[in-house]
């Protein structure tokens, strides 16, 4: 007690982040945030108080233990602070840089009264990146070696997003075989469509998955579950069990008159044909992508963020992200609102568009908006928005982006019926272990839960993972 | 799998036919059903309708029109070549059961698109009736085909080379004045021949089906790219469709949706010409 009143006043600030210059990185895809050099990262990692009862693994989705890795680390043992992630965390690389930190482990951190949490992501990215692994078990895992592959065991996970992913990792080092059955070309999921290269490198996530495929995980892409691959036909092929991780699926729109015009696209469209299909280095990549000088992007969150900020490195003059309540209250992670601000973004608050314009020939020229204000809390807890009458006005722009949500993905559910669904069309899954209404089929990740976070999906894989384990070794 | 097995041009430089190894698409394909490729590292992503599928042999058929980069880029690969990326079959399968007499619309490389669906309805014990059209005789799509497998074909072109000169909505209006048992109407070809056909069913208050499509990129439900307004609602074809009530499809805003990326189309063409004459 006597130690923590102290570090109170005496406390140093957190260890800043290298990043881009933001001007020149709004014209680029690299990476914005650079990572700690080792002193950076063993001095921030010095600041930890070592709490006897540490609050901060309570934070995290999938139980890193913060309070043991940030001690190894700041003592400079690199492969310790590794072994200890990796107990239960298989993707650090990916969580460092996009959890959500701030709501998590650092929101838990005792120093965050005073403002200056230990920065738990930039240190466990930190490892992730510059720990080599001596074998692809260690890469996995952390231990040395892994539990031998019996081919007899064998589990198919649906997807290859985050969740699948983990589930792979945590089966296989326990001697499972995974086949992991991807619809698209590419496996990687949202890491991969969704999360920009600024964001998240694709050579990061390609890490992860080449060290999955050393421990004998197999990927088998454009296989759409469901369609080409069926639940009972993976039961008939000797899978034991299945893990339905498909994500969330369809992009919501808000039905509004003009909203199929030429120039108006989902986030989803938008990053995928950026992301996934490198359609920013058109016409070298097929995939064109919609030029956008004067650009608005409605909705709040992150995908909002993202697309907003890859506008604007797509050569737009003018970005503004519309959204109806006020900065305050956007979902999208602090740190990615500030460096869309630092980058140039603009921010058109308490704003809901009402209708999109364009000309003779289908093309988006004009969004017109209604002016809102914060009423009375709804059912979120938010301050519910209600429009002030009367006060419309108009954005001149381009092309719109609507980055407000999705919903249930229905081409797995369509064709199997025996998998119960909850009463938003996700499916149903019991939150302790991913157990759907089916006999061995496991789900997690956005199609369980609607859209949520990256670490949210790798948390529901593990539960699975560990589920299945019990199920198939007893 | 993906591997071209038989390659036959249909409409020199224009329209050809492909015969492909794809066991796992071919076992699980019906009709209406499409399947999306790509062809390098570098490739988008394009839907092509599956035109026949033999599950026996794990063959599908596909057939495209020439019209873009990677058209003409497929159009380059030749027998025994292999397709990167081949994914399906996908979209929601025609609804087919048995109900009496069928009417089946095609227009241009539509026909190619119809005729797995004129199969399923003919296998399903239905009177099919194969109506298509083209600019002329020599541009008229998979004839021999739908013989096989219709009760009656009959022929438009827009210069009288074969069958009733002009369109192939008057060739369905005049069918539907004679036969009074029609239970269905299937249209698929370019979209104003699509609207026509809604058009010309619709006093007959006859159920008519239009295969739409849309631009796509992932075709499995993500990006909403395909989407259509269908009886005033947001539809995606890939994952809802690709067919939708004839009566309730906004055929204007699909025409208007097709044009999204026409220069860039254009450009590509132009590069990719450019790059196969050097």
């Amino acid at each position: 007690m006597i130690m923590q009143k102290k570090t109170k006043t005496k406390i140093s600030p957190r260890v800043s982040m290298p990043m881009l210059d933001a001007v020149e990185r709004g014209r680029m895809f690299s990476e914005v945030a650079l990572g700690y050099s080792l002193e950076q990262a063993v001095s921030e990692a010095g600041r930890c108080l070592q709490c006897k009862k540490p609050t901060c693994v309570k934070g995290c989705p999938v139980d890193v233990d913060c309070k043991s890795f940030i001690r190894l680390l700041a003592g400079k043992d690199l492969e310790g602070a590794f072994a200890k992630i990796k107990e239960t965390n298989s993707l650090p690389a990916i969580c460092g840089r996009v959890c959500p930190q701030e709501n998590q482990c650092e929101k838990t951190c005792k120093l965050r009264p005073t403002g200056q949490p230990i920065a738990i992501g930039r240190l466990e990215r930190f490892v992730a990146d510059n720990y080599y692994a001596h074998t692809s078990c260690e890469e996995e895992t952390g231990a040395d070696s892994c539990v031998p592959i019996d081919e007899s065991l064998k589990v198919a996970a649906i997807g290859s997003g985050p969740s699948s992913l983990t589930l792979a990792g945590y089966l296989a080092a326990n001697g499972v075989k995974v086949s992991v059955f991807e619809a698209l070309h590419s496996p990687g999921g949202v890491l991969l469509y969704g999360i920009p290269e600024f964001r998240l490198p694709k050579s990061v996530v390609q890490r992860e998955i080449d060290s999955l495929k050393n421990l004998q995980v197999d990927f088998f892409c454009n296989y759409v579950g469901g369609k080409s691959v069926t639940l009972p036909e993976l039961f008939q092929q000797g899978y034991k069990a299945v893990f339905v991780g498909v994500g969330a699926g369809l992009p919501k729109f808000m039905n509004l008159p003009g909203e199929n015009l030429i120039g108006i696209y989902s986030a989803n469209e938008y990053l995928t044909r950026v992301n996934l299909m490198l359609g920013y280095k058109f016409p070298e990549y097929d995939t064109p992508v919609p030029p956008g000088r004067n650009v608005v992007v409605i909705g709040g969150g992150n995908v909002a963020m993202d697309s907003a900020r890859t506008a604007l490195r797509l050569g737009a003059e003018k970005v503004r992200v519309v959204y109806r309540r006020t900065k305050g209250e956007m979902p999208a992670r602090q740190e990615e609102l500030e460096h869309a601000l630092e980058e140039g973004i603009e921010l058109e608050i308490l704003s809901s568009p009402l209708s999109f314009h364009g000309d003779e020939q289908g093309v988006l020229n004009k969004v017109v908006l209604q002016r809102m204000e914060l009423g009375k809390p709804d059912e979120s807890g938010r301050r519910k928005p209600v429009p002030i009458e009367g006060d419309i006005f108009s954005l001149d722009t381009d092309l719109a982006i609507m980055a407000v949500g999705t919903g249930a993905n229905m081409v797995l559910t369509q064709t199997t019926p025996e998998l119960e669904l909850n009463e938003r069309g996700y499916v149903w899954a019991d939150p302790e272990n991913g157990e759907t209404s089916m006999n061995m089929v496991f789900a997690g990740g956005d199609i369980v839960t609607g859209a949520a976070t990256v670490v949210e999906a790798m948390g529901a894989g593990r539960r699975s993972a560990r589920a299945i384990l019990q199920r198939l070794k007893g | 799998m993906g591997k071209i097995i038989r390659k036959r041009v249909l409409i020199p430089k224009r329209v050809t036919e492909m015969t492909i190894k794809a066991p796992v698409i071919a076992s699980k394909a019906r009709p209406g059903n499409f399947v999306v490729l790509r062809l390098s590292m570098k490739g988008e992503r394009i839907p092509l309708t599956i035109a026949d599928a033999d599950p026996e042999k794990g063959h599908i058929v596909i057939v495209y029109l020439i019209m873009g980069k990677t058209t003409a880029l497929l159009d380059t690969m030749k027998e025994g070549d292999v397709i990167l990326d081949l994914c399906g079959p996908l979209g929601r399968p025609t609804s087919i059961k048995k109900q009496g007499t069928v009417a089946c619309v095609g227009g241009g490389t539509g026909i190619a698109a119809l005729h797995h669906i004129a199969k399923g309805n003919f296998q399903a014990g239905n009177k099919v009736v194969s109506i298509i059209g083209a600019r002329s005789k020599d541009l008229l799509l998979f004839k021999p085909e739908l013989e096989r497998i219709s009760h009656e074909v009959l022929v438009s072109t827009d210069d009288g080379s074969l069958g009733h000169k002009g369109m192939v909505t008057e060739v369905l209006q005049d069918y539907l004045d004679r036969d009074p048992d029609v239970k269905e109407v299937i249209g698929v070809g370019p979209v104003p021949m699509m609207r026509s056909v809604a058009r010309v069913a619709q006093p007959y208050g006859i159920k008519t089906l239009v295969s739409l499509n849309s631009i796509m990129v992932d075709g499995i439900g993500m990006c909403g790219s395909c989407r259509v307004n269908v009886g005033g609602e947001i539809r995606f074809a890939c994952v809802e469709g690709p067919e939708f009530d004839a009566s309730q499809v906004d055929f204007d805003e699909l025409m208007m949706r097709l044009q999204a990326f026409k220069s860039q189309e254009k450009a590509s063409m132009e590069l990719f010409e450019k790059k196969q004459l050097a």
